[in-house]
């Protein structure tokens, strides 16, 4: 549960700081209706983020986990009046989205990568994996 | 009515070991901590440490550098890793070398072999699936359950904790070289300076000895000579990420390329 708040918040800084590239102001918003609880299948459920305020306006991200891993990212809340809007909204959401599965419930059982000393195992994947990722 | 086969649900259990200046973790049957097996592959880990480091004054390896043995006077796995050496330098045309600077250290082989030699150790006590990852460098047996071969990311040099692309391995290995880590540790031997070109190389075959040695040798070649060169090697296939964040890969790499 811990790790999936940590991946909302992550997710939800990954999208400001992709946001804070110039300043926007517009009150424009989509919001997407969230996905009813009801709806997932058992032994999932989901998590949805605050609305963080970026540049381009107000962005909020829901996960949907099962057994603590994170099986899918949606974006509730995103900017969507200018074709720099809609340009996030096509191709960087779809990327930070992929990413956030991939890095996080891929079911990925072992990583490989330049060779990391004791010290960098620490801060590894790998290490988030043996510690029953 | 017939009763629907119930799936085999193996207990596993994951083991993280500090040794060789990195860590070896494992991903094993259950069976493997009981039939001491587990154990075994740990104690040759370290074993290979203590003959092997060029870090321990009295290591077969700082005796044989200093000349104050013969290969002959050492254990004998000393002329198994030399003979191995020996091979991937002439195969890379020199790219990979256990004489780094003229000075004997079989470092860029050993690490990968010892891991791949302790996935034999489980493999011998009758594991049909397990997974050992030495700082990065993974050796697979089987698969993780229901038919699925084993997911192994390849870690994004440019993003830490972000994967590039994940691998599916079956009795298989996966090495990767890069400066992620440790920086431009990997020197090209004919130049005597960091080899650049590359931010990451990995290599998939059946051996992680080789797989490992060959990623090094194809680092220190840069991004050209590389791609050739790995695509030449029989039963080995390559992927890479340049500096400036560009993939390639040989052909042989995109069967393992799990979805």
């Amino acid at each position: 549960m811990r790790r999936a708040i940590l991946a909302v918040t992550a997710t939800v800084a990954g999208l400001v700081a992709l946001l804070s590239f110039k300043t926007h102001s517009s009150s424009e918003r989509t919001v997407a209706s969230p996905e009813p609880s009801a709806s997932l299948p058992p032994g999932e459920r989901a998590i949805t983020g605050n609305v963080a305020n970026t540049a381009y306006g107000p962005v909020q991200v829901q996960v949907v986990v099962a057994t603590s891993k994170i099986v899918k990212v949606s974006v509730l809340e995103q900017p969507e009046s200018t074709s720099r809007d809609l340009q996030i909204g096509q191709f960087a959401f779809p990327k930070l989205i992929s990413e956030t599965l991939s890095a996080q419930s891929a079911r990925i059982d072992s990583v490989s990568g330049a060779t990391y000393t004791s010290g960098g195992y620490i801060k590894s994947l790998q290490s988030a994996l043996d510690n029953g990722g | 009515m017939v009763p629907s086969p119930t799936p085999a649900i193996t207990v596993r259990v994951r083991h993280a070991e500090h040794v060789m200046g990195t860590v070896v973790s494992f991903d094993v049957p259950v069976a493997a901590r009981h039939d001491g097996s587990l154990d075994a592959a740990i104690r040759w880990l370290h074993w290979v440490d203590r003959l092997f480091s060029p870090y321990r004054a009295d290591s077969d390896v700082s005796l044989l550098a200093r000349a104050e043995v013969t290969v002959d006077a050492c254990v004998p796995e000393m002329a198994e890793v030399l003979a191995a050496c020996a091979f991937v330098r002439d195969l890379s045309g020199g790219y990979f070398t256990h004489e780094p600077g003229g000075q004997f250290d079989p470092s860029g082989y050993v690490k990968g072999w010892a891991v791949e030699r302790a996935a034999a150790l489980l493999a011998g006590a009758g594991s049909a699936d397990h997974v050992v990852n030495g700082g990065g460098d993974v050796q697979c047996a089987g698969g993780r359950g229901l038919n699925e071969p084993w997911r192994v990311g390849i870690a994004d040099p440019f993003r830490p904790g972000r994967l590039a692309l994940v691998v599916a391995a079956s009795d298989c290995a996966v090495a990767t070289s890069g400066t992620a880590e440790r920086g431009p540790h990997i020197i090209d031997p004919h130049t005597g300076r960091p080899a650049s070109g590359l931010a990451s190389l990995t290599i998939v075959g059946p051996s992680l000895a080789l797989a490992d040695a060959y990623a090094t040798a194809a680092f220190a070649m840069g991004p050209a000579p590389a791609r050739d060169w790995t695509a030449s090697l029989e039963g080995y296939a390559a992927f890479a990420i340049t500096g400036t964040g560009a993939t390639w890969h040989t052909p042989g790499f995109a069967r393992h390329i799990a979805l």
